[in-house]
C-alpha cells in the first residue's frame, strides 16, 4: 500500500469519524486525493503555493501537501526522487531551465493546456507561452512567474546628480562612481551599486546580465553562451573580458563585503535606501512600495538592462562598433540584451504520478496561474511571483491597490514589458546538466575572479576549458543539438 | 604448587578430555552420526547464531563504501525515465589530482619563497624524527640495547622523499617529475606500482639495518609518510598561490583542533579550581555544544556582518566598520575557524575536566605539600594522568573536524573564491549538480586523508608517547 492510498484510507476514516464534513468532501472533484508538491524553502513561491493550496483544497477536496527543500538542493532532490523511481513527489514548482534534464520524467501538458479555457493561455506573454513552457514543441510546465534581470535606480539620487537613467554599462559605472559614498538625504552615505557577488548564489547570472549585450546582437537565436554553429564557448574574447572588468568594477562602488552578499542581501540594502543602482529580478518593484519594508517608496525607477555600443565580432573575438547590420535591434546605437535569468518558476507534473493526482495537480497549477489569482499575486513582493501575463501590464488596478503610484507602476512594468518584447533576449542556458556549466564551473570561476585568485585572462581560459571538457564528457553533438533547439538556431 | 585459577583436576580427568577431542575428528566407526552432527552443531552454535547479525552489520557498513567506490569510477547521466552509470575508470580522480579540477582540490601553484623551502626541509626532518621515534621501543632499549635504528630511519625517510617527489602533482618537483614520467611514458598506475616497490625495497633494507618492526609495518609507515610529504609539497607549491579544498580542510582540522585543545584544556584547568560559582561557568562553557552547527553558522554570519550586524556599531566605533574579512582568503578562513572553535571547545573542555577531576589526589596533595611549583605539578602529575583521555578526545575531534561543512556553507558559501571550501563542501557542491562521480571521488579522497590522519596520529604520536612497542 503506497502513501497515497494510506492517506486515502485515513481521509475516509476521518470522514467517517466526523460525519458531516466527510459527506460533503465526497461530492468534491478531488476528494481524498493528496498531492505532494515540492518547491524551494520560501517564503517566496512556497507562500502562495500554501495559500492557494488551501483555497484549492476547500474548493476541490484535494489535500495539497507542500514539501520544501533549500533552493540549491531542489534540482537534485527532485531528480533523485523521479529518476530512482521513488516517485513520492507528484508535482513541483521548479525552474524551467532544468527542463532538458527533467523532460524524461515530466507529464506532457499540451492537451490539457489546449483544452483549458480558464487558463487564458493567449494572455500569457509569448516568450513564456512559446519558449519557456515548451521543450521540443511540447508544453511541459505552467508558468507561474516571469523572471528577468532588470536594472533599478534611485530616481531622487539621479535627479540630484543631474543624470539620466543609464543606457550603457559605462554610464552605469559613471553614475555608480558619482553617487558612491555621498549622502542624498538618507542620513548616511549610500553606495553606488549593489550587485550580488556571493559564491554559490547568483553571480553566474549577474555576469551573463552584464555580458549579454556585448555577446549577442542579432537576436535570441544567435546565442550568448556558445556559438551554435561550432559549440565554441563565448567566454574567451574581448567582449567577455570587458564584461568581467565591468562586473568587478561595480564592486569598487559597492558595499563592503559585497563579495559575501547574495541577491537577498543586495535587495534588502537597496530597498532600505543603501544603494543608488542595482540589478535584480522583478522582485524589487513590489518590495520597494511596501511601506513596512521600504524606505524608498516612489523613489525607484526601473529599466531594461544597460547595453553597449560595441559588440563582439565572432570571427576575430574583438569588440567592434555597432552598425545597422551588426546590431539590427540597437536603439540609438546601443545594443541591449535583456537576460531571462532563471526563466520563472513553473509548475510541472511527474509523469509517473497517479492519474487522479495528475488531474488534481494540473487543476492546482491552472488555478494559480489564472488571471483572477495571479494578477493579484504578482503585485505582492512576498510571493516571489513577477508579471508574465499581458493583462498584468495593462490593468493598473492591482498595482495601485498594492501601493504603487502611477509613475512607479508604469516605470516598473515598462522595464519588464520592454525586456519581454525585446527580440534580442538572452535565453538562459538550457542544455543537459546546465547546472554543471553555470552553477559549478562558471560560478566557481567568477568567485575566484572576484576574490583575485584569477585574472581576466585566467578566468576566461578556465571557463572555456571547463566548458569544453564538459561538452566532451557529456557528448558535444548532443549538447549542441540541445543548445540549438533551445534558442531556435538553424 | 598451584597457581590461582587452576582447576583441581586429576590426571585421569585430563586424559578423558583429551580422549574426547581425539575421537571426534578421527570419526571412530562406533560413533553415532546423529550425535556427531549435534556435536558439530554445538561447536558451531556460536558462529551460527551470530552470523546473521554480523552479515547484516557488514552489509550495512560495507555496502555504502562499495557503492560509492563504484560511483567514483563512473559518470552519471539521465535517461528518459531513469539514469545510467557509465564506467570511466579513474578519470574522476585524475581530474582532481592532475586535471581540470586540480585547482579545486589541491590549489594553484605560486612562487616559492625562501621560507617555504625552509619549511619543506623542516617537514622532511619532522618526518624523520617521527619515524625514528616510532621505531624506538623503550622497553627493548632498556633490556637489550639493539642496534640504533638511525640508519634504518634514514633509508625510510629517503624512500618517502623519493616517492613523494616522483608522484608530486604540484609543488617544486612537479615539473621535473612530470618530464621524468613523460620520458618513460608508462600508464599512471605503473608509477604507483613503482612507488610501492620502492617502499617495499626500503622496508627490507631498513629491516636489515636493524629496524625493530615488521616489513608491513615499515611499508605502512612509509605510505603515511609519503602522503604527508606529498601534502607538504602541495602546501609548499601553493603557498604563494591559492590553496585548494584539501589544504583548507587540513587547516580547519589541524589548526582548529590545536586551538580547541589549548582553549579547552585551559578552561578545564581553570574550572577544576575551587572557585566560586564554578558550576555556572561549567554550564555556560558547555552550552555551545548543544547548538546545532547550522544555527551557529547563521549566528556567526550575523555577528560577522560589518554593515548591519549587532556588533556593527561597536566595529564602527573601533574604526573596523570597513573591515572586509570576506574578501581575504585567510581572514575568511579564520572566521570559519572561530565559529568551529566556539562550538567544539566545550566538548574538549568537558572531557578534560572529567579527566582532571579524576587524577590521583594523593600524588597531587603530596606534591603540593612538598611545595612543587604548579607547572611541575601539571607536567609530572596532571598531564600523565589525563594524557590517555586527551589522546582519545583529540582523535575524536580530528575525525569530526574533517567533516566540517555547515559553517563554510552558510557563512561564505565556500568563498571568497574557493578559499573556505572544505572537502566535504567540495563534494557536496558537486553532488548537488548531480556530478555524482566527481563527488564520490572527492569523498573517497577525504576518507583516505582522514583515515591516514587518524592512523598517523596514533602511530606517530600516541603510541611512541606511551612507550608502546612498534608494530
Amino acid at each position: 500500500m503506497n502513501r497515497r492510498s494510506i492517506s486515502l484510507w485515513a481521509t475516509v476514516a476521518c470522514a467517517a469519524a466526523i460525519g458531516m464534513p466527510g459527506a460533503q468532501a465526497q461530492t468534491k472533484a478531488y476528494a481524498g486525493v493528496t498531492l505532494n508538491v515540492m518547491t524551494f524553502t520560501g517564503p517566496q513561491i512556497a507562500e502562495p503555493l500554501q495559500r492557494r493550496g488551501k483555497e484549492f483544497e476547500a474548493a476541490t477536496g484535494a489535500k495539497v501537501n507542500v514539501i520544501t527543500v533549500p533552493y540549491s538542493d531542489l534540482y537534485q532532490k527532485l531528480l533523485t526522487d523521479w529518476s530512482t523511481g521513488t516517485n513520492s513527489i507528484d508535482a513541483a514548482i521548479l525552474a524551467p531551465q532544468w527542463m532538458p534534464d527533467y523532460v524524461g520524467f515530466l507529464e506532457d501538458l499540451s492537451p490539457r493546456v489546449k483544452a483549458d479555457t480558464k487558463l487564458r493561455e493567449d494572455d500569457v506573454a509569448p516568450f513564456f507561452r512559446e519558449f519557456s513552457q515548451k521543450y521540443g514543441g511540447k508544453t511541459y510546465t505552467v508558468t507561474l512567474d516571469g523572471d528577468f534581470h532588470i536594472a533599478y535606480y534611485r530616481t531622487d539620487v539621479l535627479a540630484k546628480l543631474g543624470r539620466k537613467p543609464p543606457q550603457t554599462w559605462d554610464e552605469y559605472l559613471d553614475i555608480a562612481k558619482a553617487a558612491h559614498g555621498k549622502d542624498f538625504g538618507d542620513g548616511k552615505p549610500i553606495v553606488g551599486s549593489c550587485i550580488a557577488k556571493k559564491r554559490n548564489a547568483q553571480s553566474f547570472w549577474m555576469i551573463t546580465s552584464v555580458a549579454g549585450a556585448f555577446l549577442q546582437a542579432k537576436g535570441t537565436s544567435e546565442g550568448a553562451f556558445f556559438d551554435p554553429a561550432t559549440m565554441k564557448p563565448l567566454v574567451n574574447n574581448d567582449a567577455f573580458a570587458r564584461a568581467l572588468e565591468i562586473y568587478k568594477e561595480t564592486g569598487k562602488y559597492g558595499p563592503p563585503n559585497e563579495i559575501n552578499m547574495d541577491v537577498g542581501d543586495t535587495r534588502t540594502l537597496f530597498v532600505s535606501g543603501g544603494c543608488a543602482l542595482t540589478v535584480d529580478w522583478g522582485d524589487i518593484g513590489p518590495l520597494a512600495v511596501d511601506p513596512k519594508a521600504s524606505k524608498v517608496v516612489d523613489k525607484v525607477g526601473a529599466l531594461m538592462l544597460p547595453g553597449t555600443t560595441r559588440v563582439l565580432d565572432r570571427a576575430s573575438g574583438k569588440l567592434v562598433a555597432c552598425d545597422a547590420t551588426r546590431c539590427p535591434h540597437a536603439v540609438n546605437g546601443v545594443n541591449r540584451a535583456p537576460f531571462a535569468a532563471f526563466g520563472g518558476w513553473s509548475g510541472a507534473i511527474n509523469a509517473k504520478a497517479k492519474p487522479q493526482a495528475k488531474d488534481a495537480a494540473y487543476a492546482l497549477f491552472s488555478y494559480m496561474s489564472q488571471p483572477e489569482q495571479s494578477n493579484a499575486d504578482v503585485t505582492v513582493g512576498a510571493t516571489g511571483f513577477n508579471p508574465y501575463r499581458q493583462s498584468q501590464f495593462k490593468d493598473m488596478g492591482p498595482w495601485k491597490k498594492a501601493g504603487m503610484s502611477d509613475k512607479a507602476a508604469k516605470d516598473y512594468l515598462g522595464a519588464i514589458q520592454d525586456s519581454l518584447n525585446s527580440p534580442n533576449m538572452v535565453l538562459d542556458l538550457r542544455i543537459p546538466f546546465n547546472q554543471r556549466y553555470q552553477q559549478v564551473a562558471l560560478d566557481t570561476a567568477m568567485a575566484r575572479f572576484l576574490a583575485g585568485e584569477l585574472d581576466v585572462k585566467g578566468t576566461m581560459k578556465n571557463i572555456e576549458d571547463t566548458w569544453n571538457e564538459l561538452n566532451d564528457e557529456l557528448g558535444k553533438a548532443k549538447q549542441q543539438a540541445a543548445y540549438k533547439a533551445s534558442i531556435g538556431a538553424k | 604448587m598451584r597457581r590461582p585459577g587452576d582447576d583441581p583436576v586429576s590426571p585421569a580427568t585430563v586424559a578423558s578430555r583429551i580422549d574426547i577431542r581425539a575421537t571426534t575428528p578421527t570419526r571412530s566407526p562406533d560413533a553415532n552420526p546423529g550425535s556427531r552432527a549435534a556435536d558439530w552443531l554445538d561447536r558451531q552454535a556460536g558462529t551460527i547464531f551470530i552470523a546473521p547479525a554480523v552479515t547484516v552489520v557488514l552489509l550495512f557498513s560495507i555496502f555504502p563504501l562499495l557503492a560509492s567506490a563504484w560511483l567514483s569510477l563512473t559518470r552519471f547521466s539521465l535517461q528518459a525515465g531513469g539514469y545510467e552509470l557509465s564506467f570511466v575508470g579513474a578519470l574522476n580522480y585524475r581530474k582532481l589530482i592532475a586535471g581540470s579540477q586540480q585547482f579545486h582540490l589541491l590549489g594553484t601553484a605560486g612562487e616559492m619563497a625562501a621560507g617555504t623551502w625552509v619549511a619543506l626541509v623542516a617537514a622532511h626532518a619532522l618526518l624523520a624524527w617521527a619515524l625514528l621515534r616510532s621505531l624506538r621501543r623503550r622497553q627493548a632499549y632498556a633490556q637489550a640495547a639493539p642496534r640504533a635504528p638511525q640508519a634504518a630511519t634514514a633509508v625510510l625517510t629517503l624512500a618517502c622523499g623519493l616517492v613523494a617527489a616522483l608522484l608530486s602533482p604540484l609543488g617544486p618537483f612537479a615539473a621535473a617529475a612530470q618530464s621524468a614520467r613523460d620520458a618513460l611514458d608508462l600508464p599512471w598506475f605503473a608509477w604507483l606500482l613503482i612507488a610501492f616497490a620502492v617502499l617495499v625495497v626500503a622496508a627490507v633494507a631498513a629491516r636489515a639495518l636493524g629496524a625493530p618492526a615488521r616489513i608491513s609495518g615499515l611499508v605502512g609507515r612509509q605510505l603515511a609518510g609519503s602522503v604527508w610529504l606529498l601534502v607538504a609539497l602541495v602546501a609548499a607549491g601553493t603557498a604563494g598561490g591559492q590553496q585548494g579544498s584539501l589544504l583548507t580542510t587540513l587547516f580547519y582540522v589541524v589548526g582548529g583542533v590545536a586551538l580547541q585543545f589549548a582553549l579547552g584544556l585551559g578552561l578545564a584547568l581553570l574550572c577544576a579550581q575551587p572557585i566560586r560559582g564554578r558550576n555556572l561557568f561549567r554550564l555556560s562553557f558547555f552550552l555551545p555544544l548543544m547548538v546545532t552547527p547550522v544555527g551557529i553558522a547563521y549566528m556567526f554570519r550575523m555577528l560577522a556582518d560589518m554593515g548591519v550586524g549587532p556588533f556593527a556599531p561597536v566595529a564602527r566605533l573601533l574604526g573596523l566598520g570597513a573591515v572586509t574579512w570576506a574578501q581575504n582568503a585567510w581572514s575568511a578562513r579564520w572566521v570559519v575557524l572561530a565559529g568551529d572553535t566556539w562550538q567544539w571547545v566545550p566538548f574538549i573542555f568537558i572531557v578534560l575536566l572529567a579527566a582532571i577531576e579524576g587524577q590521583p589526589r594523593d600524588q597531587l596533595e603530596a606534591a603540593q605539600l612538598d611545595g612543587a611549583p604548579s607547572w611541575r605539578i601539571f607536567r609530572d602529575i596532571t598531564w600523565p594522568a589525563i594524557a590517555p583521555t586527551a589522546a582519545a578526545v583529540v582523535l575524536i575531534r580530528l575525525i569530526e573536524a574533517f567533516k566540517i561543512v555547515d559553517l563554510p556553507n552558510v557563512l561564505t558559501n565556500g568563498g571568497p573564491g574557493i578559499a573556505t571550501e572544505s572537502m566535504t563542501l567540495h563534494a557536496f557542491i558537486d553532488w548537488r549538480s548531480l556530478n555524482l562521480g566527481g563527488s564520490a571521488a572527492v569523498a573517497y579522497l577525504l576518507l583516505l586523508v582522514s583515515t591516514l590522519m587518524a592512523v598517523s596520529f596514533f602511530h606517530f604520536v600516541v603510541r611512541p608517547a606511551r612507550g608502546e612497542p612498534a608494530a
